[in-house]
């Protein structure tokens, strides 16, 4: 029953969301709002169980001493101390309000070490570039030069560069050209791969064969 | 030779150096730089300026902190150009913290004395109906009704009791959508269930690295796409209100350039040392 119950959910909810967009009329799309709401309800508690297993897993680190345990006593005591603010001293549901201590706290803690672990990005970007970025064989040299042109010809620089040349040569036109024609089309051949992919696992889902998502095989 | 050999096992932290020196130094200059507006952006721009004054605008904030850097300047300067042409706007985030970098936007573009002038009220002229779990969801529910998908705005006021919310009940009573986005959920959901389900009518602001992947879906089912912080720079410039994006743009350009000249000695090294072991 503890396969076959979800096994019996998914399918019905499955069809009934197929039908539905094709036929969005009484009772499909009382049904299909029916499912959006608790698909919700239930993506609302999934949330807390991740807050909750994430807890779990900090402290049982941490109360064990287990390897990284110090980091788990970060995550723990940085929940608690944006947790606090937020439910008890800022105002409730306007917690998000500027000039709250949550508020406080997300402007001038969670916004600086966001954005320096992001721009750390950029030191690493170059240094991958530097190393990786090698004109080895015709495909890797394509793709090098093709980088070289679209990181030239989207910013103000390479219009500097190449604005004595006639407009068809200059570096922005042949960058849009590469992002209008080329990577396109690139992209609209892998969406479609993905698409049909998507199509066929989820009717797999739907019709029951494809059982990992339950712990199957 | 040892020149390129000692070349090719550069220091990372040399990289990393010439890299910090690039992007500070010109966030100092004022100098101003020339940025083509792309038909894309324009796009953008012409349809949020076509909208007659009272349009319902619905705008999803879909990223976090990381991102905001190149996405909040699209905000601003978007939130600047509805509020200029009196477009309602309604805020919503597919994202926890999209709501909260909202409020960020809102608080800056307030500042602005011609926006100050207009008195804007809240729930009257804009709102704020916060976070809602469900990812893709969430865009299906409000094709159907935005009301009980989301019941209270952040603050929880009652959807239904907002003046601006009492004329909207899904995407037919909303005249554009605009979606910041840095990943899932984001545009290509946005154009899979807004659009392609309700026919809604679609710009965004993406990051520079997904916004290659909404290339397909232009013009049909996206108006256009604003690119990274070059898309920021574009709407400022033709929006005539040069703002953040394009001061930044300086400091990208020149870090565009010393990552290029890097990967240029990379492979002249590379060539060199390879044409010596392959006559050894």
């Amino acid at each position: 029953m503890r396969r076959e119950v979800p096994l019996i959910i998914t399918g019905i909810v499955g069809i009934t969301l197929i039908i539905s967009y094709f036929i969005p009329h009484t009772p499909f799309n009382l049904l299909q709002d029916l499912f959006t709401d608790w698909y919700q309800i239930v993506a609302a508690f999934a949330i807390i169980l991740g807050i909750l297993n994430l807890l779990r897993i900090s402290l049982d680190k941490v109360y064990k001493k287990k390897k990284g345990w110090f980091f788990g006593l970060v995550v723990v005591l940085s929940f608690f101390f944006i947790v606090i603010p937020g439910f008890f001293f800022s105002g409730g549901r306007g917690f998000q309000n500027p000039g709250t201590p949550f508020f406080w706290i997300y402007f001038y803690i969670y916004i600086p070490l966001m954005s320096t672990m992001f721009a750390l990005l950029a030191f690493f970007v170059a240094s991958a570039s530097y190393r990786a970025f090698r004109a080895r064989n015709k495909e890797a040299t394509m793709l090098l030069l093709a980088a070289f042109f679209v990181m030239l010809g989207r910013v103000p620089i390479g219009y500097y560069l190449s604005s004595w040349l006639p407009e068809s040569y200059q570096l922005a036109t042949v960058a849009d050209w590469i992002m209008n024609f080329p990577q396109t089309a690139g992209q609209r051949a892998i969406m479609i791969g993905i698409a049909l992919g998507i199509v066929s696992s989820s009717l797999r889902v739907i019709l029951g064969l494809e059982r990992a998502y339950i712990g199957g095989e | 030779m040892k020149f390129f050999d000692r070349l090719l096992a550069i220091d990372r932290r040399i990289i990393f150096l010439f890299v910090i020196i690039a992007v500070t130094l010109p966030l100092f200059s004022k100098a101003t730089l020339h940025i083509e507006v792309s038909p894309m952006v324009k796009a953008v721009y012409d349809a949020v300026d076509n909208l007659p004054p009272g349009s319902k605008v619905l705008v999803s904030f879909d990223y976090d902190p990381a991102s905001a850097p190149e996405l909040q300047p699209m905000a601003l300067s978007f939130f600047r150009h509805c509020f200029s042409k009196d477009l309602k706007v309604v805020i919503i985030g597919l994202w926890p913290q999209g709501p909260v970098q909202a409020n960020i936007a809102l608080e800056d573009v307030f500042r602005d004395p011609e926006i100050k002038a207009k008195n804007l009220k809240y729930g009257v002229d804009y709102v704020n109906l916060g976070y809602m779990a469900g990812n893709e969801v969430v865009i299906q529910s409000m094709g159907s009704n935005i009301h009980t998908t989301f019941p209270a705005d952040y603050t929880g006021n009652r959807t239904s009791e907002l003046p601006l919310m009492k004329g909207i009940k899904n995407f037919d009573n909303i005249d554009f959508i605009y979606n910041l986005s840095a990943g899932y959920p984001g545009t290509m959901e946005w154009v899979q269930f807004a659009v392609d389900r309700f026919q809604a009518k679609l710009g965004a602001g993406n990051t520079a690295v997904q916004a290659p992947g909404m290339y397909p879906y232009i013009p049909e089912q996206l108006v256009g796409v604003l690119g990274g912080m070059k898309g920021g720079a574009e709407y400022e410039i033709i929006a005539k209100r040069p703002a953040r994006a394009v001061s930044y743009m300086l400091s990208q350009g020149v870090s565009h350039a010393v990552i290029i000249f890097f990967i240029i000695i990379g492979n002249l090294a590379f060539f060199v040392t390879r044409g010596k072991k392959k006559t050894s």
